[in-house]
């Protein structure tokens, strides 16, 4: 198990109530994690449009998560 | 230069400081918060986004434009926080000795800001709805479709 701290935005926040949490999590990927707060939250947001940062660096959803990192889920942007 | 603001931002401020002897051209892009989409009236547009990342992505963006279209300065500024209709929420600036690099620099730095930034909008519309732009589940709450 690792703990990971799961950070929110826009309308991931508004839908989990919350800013962010800390899990413990049997998870090798941020796409685990991810589809892990999917079904937590029920949400319903695929992972095609959406982004994800580890440790305030862009990653891919392949990308590895270590103990203690901080995974950051970003729904679909709309700047500009 | 990448920068996040909640202030207004001033384009004939950071117009000014691109000027350079050497440039011959200047081209921008401003964008504007627009009282319609997608067939909603929009009243006003919150912006948030979180700057640690944009900040570092913006430069990104604008260190593959100089590799691209190589320009003699290039800068963007983006703005949060609730905006109001007409308001100016993306500055892009890029001086260049020809006007070519500009033209195409600045089109690539808007375009990749916009798909890659981790800012979001969130629409409040005159029939006192709001939705998370480009947010389907987000849309569809907020339109009963």
């Amino acid at each position: 198990m690792k703990t990971i701290t799961v950070r929110y935005f826009a309308m991931f926040r508004e839908h989990a109530g919350i800013d962010e949490e800390t899990l413990s999590l049997d998870a090798a990927t941020a796409a685990d994690v991810f589809e892990h707060t999917r079904s937590r939250h029920k949400s319903s947001e695929p992972a095609g449009h959406c982004k994800v940062a580890i440790n305030d660096e862009m990653a891919d959803w392949t990308s590895p998560v270590a103990d203690g990192d901080t995974v950051l889920l970003f729904p679909p942007v709309a700047g500009g | 230069m990448m920068r996040m603001t909640t202030d207004p931002i001033d384009p004939d401020a950071l117009r000014r400081e691109l000027f350079d002897p050497a440039a011959g051209g200047y081209c921008s892009f401003e964008g504007w918060v627009r009282n319609e989409n997608e067939g909603h009236e929009v009243l006003r547009l919150e912006y948030e986004g979180y700057e640690p990342v944009a900040v570092a992505e913006g430069r990104k963006i604008l260190a593959e434009a100089a590799e691209k279209f190589p320009s003699l300065h290039a800068h963007c500024v983006h703005r949060t926080g609730m905006l109001e209709i007409g308001d100016c929420a993306v500055w892009v600036g890029v001086a260049s000795a020809h006007r070519d690099e500009a033209f195409k620099a600045c089109r690539y730095i808007i375009d990749e800001v916009k798909h890659r930034l981790p800012i979001w909008k969130k629409e409040h519309y005159t029939n006192g709805d709001s939705g998370w732009v480009n947010c389907e589940r987000c849309a569809e709450h907020a339109h009963g479709a």
